[in-house]
C-alpha cells in the first residue's frame, strides 16, 4: 500500500505542471478559510455609497462591488468555499456509492455483474442534467439534496473503475484463502475487497472534484443550485454575464477563480493519475 | 445493413417509452402546477382550466391520453405559452439549435482530429506540449465561462462580433457562440486522436507501411486514421450529450432562440407537455447517436459485424 504512494509520491513531484497546480489550488484553499479575516466587508452586507464600484486596491472593495454593493471579494471567497464544499461533500457521496456498487458487481460477477453493468451502461447513456434538473425542481432548491442529487450522477464512472479494480483482486489468493476459511461473500467485500481497491479509487475521485465543481456551477448559473443571498461561483458568473458591458469585473473576478480552480484541480488530477497509472474498467 | 438499421430503430421505440413514462411521473410528483400564479385564482376558473387541459382526470388516464396523442404525432398544447402547442415551439425553436449544435460537432471534429495527430508526430516537443495544455484548459473551462470572456474580449473591447443576439441567417451572431459549445469536445477529441495515434504508430503495421516506402501522409491518412477513431467514434455520443447541455446555457448568454430555455423555464414553470416534448427530443437525439456511431464502427472496423 505505502509502495504504491511513495512511488506516486516520486514521480509526481517530478511533474512541475502537477504541483505548481497543487500548490495554486492550496493556496486558493487556504485564501477562501482565512481571507474574511483580513477583509473588512461582509459578504452579504450592502454599501450603498460603492455601488458597481471599480476594484482598487486602496478602496474598502478590493474586488470591487456588484449591483447592489455587496463586496465581491467577499462573496466570491463564499462562492469558492460553497462550490469547493459541493466537489468534496458530492465526490465523497459518488466514491461511496460507486464503491459499494462496484466492489458488489465485480467479486459477485456473472449475471449479477452483467445486469448491474448493463444498468450502468443505460445510465450513462441518458443525459443526466435533465434528472438533476428534475430532481432539484421536484425537491425544491435544497441545497443538501444539491449534493446528494449531483453524487448521485458522478457515482457511474466510480463504480467502472472499483469493478475493474475488483476483477483484478478477485484472483488473488488471500481472497481464496478468505474463501476457504469461509468467509462470507459480504465480509468479503468489506474486509478484503474494498481496502485494496480503495487507493487507485480515491485517486480517480481527485478527478471527479472539478467535473462536479463544474456540474455545481452550471446548476446555479441556471439558478438551480445555490441560492441568493448566498452564492456561488454559479450565480455570480450568472450575475456578471448580465452586467458584462458596464461592470465586466462583476463577471472577470468570479470567473477568474472559476476557471483557475477547474484548471488546476484538472492537471493536478491528471498528473495524479499518471502517476499511480490507474486505468477506467 | 438496412435490417440492422431497422431492427435497432424498432429497439429504440421502447426505451423511449420507459424515458416518457419516468419523466411523466417524474414531472408530476413536483409540487405545484402550471396554473399556479402570485394571485391564486378563484377555485371555478381553476377548475375550468384543470378540465380544459384534462388535468381532472385520473394521472393512469391522462398517461393514457399523452400517450395516445404521441402516437399521432401530437405533443399536446403548452401550459405556459398560451395559443402554442409545444410541437410549434419545439418546430421555431429547434432549427436554431440544431445549426449552432451541429456545426459545433462538425468544428470539433474537423479541428479536434488534426490537431491530435499534429500532436501524436510531434510527440514530446513543443508542439506537443503546447495543444495538450490548451487541451487541459479547453476540457476544463465551462462553455458559460469562456462565452461571457469571448464576447467581452471579442464584442466589447474589440468591437469584432456581437456579443448576443440572433438573425436569421446571420453567420456572425453564432461565431462566439458556436466556439464556446466547440471548446470541450473538441478538445476531448484531440486528446483521443493523440493517444490512440501514438498507440497506433507504434504497431507492426504502421512499420511495415514505413518499411515499404510510403510517404508519412499516405501512411496517416490511409494506415493510421482508421483505427485511431475508434475510440473517437465512441466518444460521438457523450460529445452530443455534452453540446446539449452545453447549448442550455450558452443560448440563454448569446440570447439565441433555440429551444435550450423550454428545458429549465418548462421544469420550473411545471409545463408538463413542454418538458415532456424536449425530454423526447432529446433522448431520441441522443438514441439516433448511438446508431450513427454503430453503424460507424462497423465502417471503421471490419472487424465488427453488426449482424450477428
Amino acid at each position: 500500500m505505502s509502495g504504491l504512494f511513495d512511488d506516486a509520491a516520486r514521480r509526481l513531484r517530478s511533474n512541475p505542471g502537477a504541483l505548481c497546480a497543487m500548490f495554486i489550488i492550496l493556496s486558493m484553499v487556504a485564501l477562501t478559510l482565512i481571507g474574511p479575516w483580513f477583509n473588512p466587508n461582509g459578504g452579504e452586507a450592502l454599501d450603498w455609497s460603492h455601488v458597481a464600484s471599480q476594484p482598487a486596491l486602496q478602496s474598502a472593495h478590493w474586488f470591487g462591488t456588484d449591483r447592489l454593493g455587496r463586496d465581491l471579494f467577499a462573496r466570491t471567497l463564499q462562492g469558492t468555499r460553497v462550490s469547493l464544499a459541493v466537489g468534496l461533500v458530492a465526490s465523497a457521496v459518488s466514491l461511496l456509492v460507486g464503491i459499494g456498487y462496484g466492489g458488489v458487481a465485480g467479486y459477485v460477477g456473472g449475471r449479477t455483474d452483467h445486469v448491474m453493468m448493463r444498468i450502468i451502461e443505460i445510465l450513462s447513456g441518458l443525459p443526466l442534467i435533465f434528472f438533476v434538473i428534475f430532481l432539484t425542481v421536484i425537491f425544491g432548491r435544497n441545497e443538501y439534496l444539491l449534493f446528494l442529487s449531483i453524487g448521485a450522477v458522478g457515482w457511474l464512472t466510480m463504480a467502472r473503475i472499483v469493478r475493474g479494480q475488483t476483477l483484478s483482486i478477485r484472483q488473488r489468493e488471500f481472497i481464496e484463502a478468505a474463501v476457504a476459511s469461509g468467509a462470507g461473500t459480504a465480509r468479503i467485500i468489506a474486509k478484503h475487497v474494498i481496502p485494496n481497491v480503495i487507493g487507485p479509487v480515491i485517486v480517480y475521485a481527485t478527478l471527479t472534484v472539478p467535473q462536479i465543481i463544474m456540474f455545481e456551477s452550471f446548476l446555479s448559473f441556471l439558478g438551480l443550485g445555490i441560492q441568493e443571498p448566498r452564492a456561488s461561483l454559479g450565480t455570480l458568473i450568472a450575475e456578471g454575464a448580465g452586467e458584462m458591458e458596464a461592470a465586466p469585473w462583476i463577471l472577470l473576478v468570479p470567473g477568474g477563480f472559476l476557471a483557475v480552480l477547474l484548471l488546476c484541480l484538472n492537471i493536478f488530477g491528471d498528473g495524479l493519475r499518471d502517476a499511480l497509472d490507474v486505468k477506467e474498467r | 445493413m438496412l435490417r440492422y438499421f431497422l431492427t435497432r430503430l424498432a429497439g429504440a421505440v421502447p426505451t423511449l417509452f420507459v424515458i416518457v413514462t419516468i419523466a411523466f411521473f417524474l414531472i408530476r410528483a413536483a409540487p405545484g402546477g402550471p396554473f399556479d400564479q402570485e394571485q391564486t385564482l378563484p377555485p371555478e376558473i381553476m377548475a375550468n382550466l384543470q378540465s380544459a387541459y384534462g388535468l381532472d382526470l385520473p394521472i393512469w388516464n391522462q398517461y393514457g391520453r399523452y400517450l395516445g396523442a404521441l402516437v399521432h404525432g401530437d405533443f399536446g398544447p403548452s401550459f405556459k405559452y398560451k395559443d402554442f402547442s409545444v410541437t410549434e415551439l419545439i418546430g421555431q425553436g429547434f432549427p436554431v439549435t440544431l445549426e449552432l449544435g451541429s456545426i459545433a460537432m462538425a468544428l470539433a471534429l474537423i479541428l479536434g482530429i488534426p490537431i491530435g495527430t499534429f500532436a501524436a508526430l510531434n510527440h514530446n516537443r513543443v508542439a506537443d506540449y503546447a495543444t495538450m495544455s490548451l487541451a487541459v484548459v479547453g476540457i476544463a473551462i465551462p462553455s458559460f465561462v469562456v462565452l461571457p470572456f469571448l464576447g467581452l474580449a471579442f464584442g466589447i473591447y474589440l468591437r469584432w462580433l456581437p456579443v448576443a443576439g440572433w438573425e436569421p441567417g446571420s453567420i456572425r451572431h453564432l461565431v462566439l457562440p458556436v466556439v464556446a459549445l466547440a471548446l470541450p469536445p473538441l478538445s476531448v477529441i484531440a486528446r483521443l486522436t493523440r493517444a490512440n495515434m501514438l498507440e497506433v504508430l507504434r504497431s507492426h503495421f504502421i512499420r511495415t507501411a514505413f518499411a515499404k516506402g510510403l510517404p508519412l501522409h499516405t501512411v496517416i491518412l490511409r494506415h493510421a486514421l482508421r483505427p485511431t477513431l475508434l475510440p473517437v467514434a465512441s466518444y460521438l455520443a457523450p460529445a452530443v450529450a455534452s453540446i446539449m447541455t452545453g447549448s442550455l446555457v450558452v443560448e440563454s448568454i448569446a440570447g439565441l432562440p433555440g429551444i435550450g430555455r423550454y428545458m429549465v423555464q418548462g421544469a420550473l414553470n411545471r409545463d408538463y407537455t413542454l418538458v415532456l416534448g424536449m425530454v423526447i427530443i432529446y433522448s431520441t437525439l441522443l438514441i439516433l447517436m448511438g446508431l450513427v456511431v454503430d453503424l460507424l464502427y462497423a465502417w471503421l472496423d471490419p472487424r465488427v459485424r453488426l449482424v450477428r
